[in-house]
């Protein structure tokens, strides 16, 4: 269980606080306007930002652990693929960073790639891959991380829909093997209605508790319905 | 992403440290040692206080005459596309990497007593003209400054958003208020920021005042010092001067703080501005001049040392040979340390952002005080000429520091503001993100950086004059001897292999950076 325990991030003006948890295996979408610290509240929690408050994994303060310490794996709007590294040296980096990798491990790897649709594409570098395809690269990293939480950072926003609705079901796929906790920032409440169970509405400095995605679209509060309505 | 919290402990910061430490003793530190020196050393005489005021005025004169001719050739370059433009704007950023001792001989084979020049003139009757003194000091700054004024003007001509030419013509804007609207203002702008940055480079002058000046009227400080060191042995007297020197750098560096210093980007030099309408015969004729007077200024001692030089290539002697082995091994030498000083600095810099202010410092620092100090420094123990190759090489690593901090720093601040997170949450740190993340994105400028800096040791003719051992000269101290011995043509010959081999270094380096360098 993730528990954010009088979380509070603070940078010059801006002022965000989230006091809630989220049980192992959740699937969570967060959702709010632009600005309101949706990526601030995953920075937080993947260790890259100075906070108050705890944040707690299995009831562990993670408070002084550098991010790679962190039980945390996190895929961002965009730089998730090293340009000048093949796609499975990018996926081993999961394993090792120092790319020393047994046989067993570039075994990994490779099943890894195969998992995602990329049997036979470990040789190329990032350039040489689609949008969808360095996609998939990242998230057989994810594979290989073994991380209880995984943290998405709107990491799909540059594809189409039809892509994007792929790579989420990919993710939701490999975080249900893992057995991971997903949270997922997205713009795009289709999406958080197709991918995740719970969502955190996160709205004037407020990250909300989560609560059930369908039931808080049926009965949506004023600054979400407000959103909702200017998102489509 | 937010900005992140730790990430930039993540990488080595105190080798940085200590590098930064150890050119801040090469700088400061001789200064140090050198004043402790200059102890009772008397006043400046007459013939002092005529050094500095000899080195002042002939810098402003430069950088005032630079930037004068600079103007009307930037303005040509900017609106005229002709076959070779290209060409010419890549020739004007090379006099950077030229030798100093090449183009001084250059010039003077063109306008020296049996130069091109005094030849046309003996045919229409006149007697030969000189290029020692006063004005063959400022015609070879200008021949290396004008370049630079011309980039630095034609970057602003072309920084001119083109919608305004347009909004221009729309407007029936004539020439004239083209000119008070939109050049005028740009002009206004970068113009003390190129006069102040040659100025700058113009007061440290050396190796310009020892082959074409010298004598009371024409002698520069950093001459100066070299005069009391090798013909009097007055460390005193040195060492005052040194303070001296020091004092302008640093006045010179203070006023160069005040005033905007403009940068030259990359490229951006490759398009013209638009015209709209009519240009008169004469402004057409005038450009045409203007390109035409850039192009032999700066080609025909270029081409007259090459067709002179080429036939001697065959026939220089074995010391040329060695001495040109020796400067690329000082030239190696300076750049590995220049690199290992500039990445760890750089490195430093991600946490400490002050630390950059180092490559001001050195900017400030006379490669002829540096190496005054560290003779003192050295003489107690051993023999000085002993030393002078490392020597050479240090102090060259050195003075190439504020350029290779220039060419890496903001691109190891984008890498790591790009990838830095992906790093973090990697586990990516220390030494092994140094390798695996930033290296291989950082091998462009790298190699740009590595080639300035083997180019520059290549060609100093410094502070291996201080120490110079005659068995043990590198190739331009070689040439400058050879010059001194009035064999022109074999000077010549040795000049085009050093020019050669600073072209070569910079090209090899340069070239090797963006082998196979991914996107």
């Amino acid at each position: 269980m993730l528990t954010l325990e009088d979380l509070v991030i603070a940078q010059g003006d801006f002022r965000l606080g989230a006091d809630f948890s989220v049980p192992r295996g959740a699937r969570v979408a967060v959702v709010g306007p632009s600005g309101a610290g949706k990526s601030t509240l995953l920075g937080a929690i993947a260790g890259y930002l100075r906070t108050s408050g705890r944040v707690l994994w299995q009831g562990e303060d993670l408070g002084a652990r550098a991010p790679a310490q962190r039980p945390v794996a996190m895929v961002f709007q965009d730089n998730n693929l090293f340009p000048h590294m093949t796609a499975a040296q990018n996926v081993g980096l999961g394993i090792t960073p120092s790319l020393r990798l047994k046989d067993e491990d570039a075994a990994r790897v490779t099943s890894a790639l195969a998992r995602v649709g990329l049997a036979g594409m470990g040789a190329r570098k990032p350039a040489a891959l689609s949008g969808g395809q360095q996609s998939r690269v990242a998230i057989a990293r994810l594979l290989v991380q073994v991380k209880p939480l995984i943290l998405l950072d709107e990491p799909f926003a540059a594809l189409g829909p039809a892509l994007r609705h792929e790579m989420l079901d990919l993710v939701g796929d490999v975080a249900a093997d893992l057995g991971a906790t997903v949270l997922m920032v997205t713009h795009t409440i289709g999406d958080a209605e197709r991918f995740a169970e719970q969502l955190v509405w996160v709205e004037n400095g407020v990250a909300q508790a989560p609560a059930a995605t369908r039931a808080l679209l049926a009965d949506p509060p004023q600054g979400l319905r407000d959103y909702i309505g200017a998102s489509t | 992403m937010a900005v992140g919290l730790h990430p930039v402990k993540r990488l080595p910061f105190w080798p940085g440290i200590s590098a930064a430490a150890l050119v801040v003793a090469l700088t400061f530190g001789t200064v140090l040692v050198v004043a402790l020196r200059a102890d009772g050393a008397g006043a400046l005489t007459r013939y002092d206080w005529l050094a500095v005021r000899f080195t002042v005025v002939q810098a402003l004169v430069s950088a005032a005459l630079s930037c004068a001719l600079a103007v009307p050739v930037a303005r040509a370059l900017a609106r005229r596309d002709f076959i070779g433009r290209g060409a010419l704007i890549t020739l004007l950023g090379a006099p950077f990497i030229l030798p100093v001792i090449v183009a001084v001989l250059g010039l003077i084979a063109v306008f020296g007593k049996s130069g091109l020049l005094s030849q046309a003139l003996a045919f229409a009757g006149f007697g030969p003209v000189s290029i020692y003194g006063f004005h063959g000091v400022i015609l070879a700054h200008v021949f290396f400054n004008l370049p630079l004024a011309v980039r630095l003007i034609l970057h602003g001509w072309l920084a001119i958003p083109a919608e305004r030419f347009r909004l221009a013509a729309g407007l029936g804007f004539t020439p004239r208020d083209i000119f008070a609207h939109l050049e005028r203002p740009m002009l206004r702008e970068v113009l003390p920021g190129a006069f102040v940055v040659i100025f700058v480079i113009c007061t440290t002058s050396f190796a310009v005042a020892l082959a074409l000046g010298g004598g009371p009227k024409a002698t520069t400080v950093e001459l100066a010092i070299y005069q009391a060191f090798r013909f009097d042995f007055d460390l005193a007297k040195a060492a005052l001067l040194s303070g001296v020197q020091v004092a302008i750098c640093v006045i010179a560096a203070l006023v160069a703080l005040r005033v905007q210093v403009p940068q030259i980007g990359g490229g951006g030099l490759d398009r013209t501005v638009q015209r709209f309408g009519k240009t008169s015969t004469l402004t057409g004729a005038l450009d045409t001049f203007w390109i035409a007077f850039a192009a032999l200024f700066l080609l025909t001692p270029l081409a007259v040392l090459i067709a002179r030089g080429a036939p001697e290539l065959f026939s220089l002697p074995a010391s040329v040979w060695q001495a040109a082995g020796r400067s690329v091994m000082v030239a190696l030498a300076s750049t590995a340390v220049t690199m290992a000083i500039g990445l760890s600095v750089a490195l430093a810099c991600l946490r400490a952002g002050w630390i950059e202010a180092l490559g001001l410092v050195v900017i400030a620092a006379s490669p002829l005080v540096m190496g005054t100090g560290l003779f003192i420094v050295i003489f107690p123990f051993a023999k000085p000429s002993d030393f002078a190759l490392p020597v050479t090489a240090l102090v060259n690593a050195t003075l190439s520091l504020p350029f290779v901090l220039r060419a890496i720093l903001p691109e190891l601040r984008g890498i790591e503001a790009r990838f830095g997170p992906l790093a973090d949450q990697l586990g990516l740190t220390g030494w092994a993100r140094v390798r695996m993340v930033l290296l291989p994105r950082l091998k462009r400028p790298l190699g740009f950086a590595a080639g300035l800096s083997a180019a520059l040791s290549m060609g100093d003719l410094g502070v291996i004059t201080l120490f110079a051992d005659p068995k043990a000269a590198t190739l331009p101290l070689q040439l400058y001897q050879l010059m001194g011995a009035y064999r022109m043509d074999q000077a010549m010959g040795a000049a085009l292999v050093l020019l050669a081999l600073s072209l070569g270094l910079f090209y090899g380096f340069d070239r090797g950076g963006r082998a196979d360098a991914d996107a």
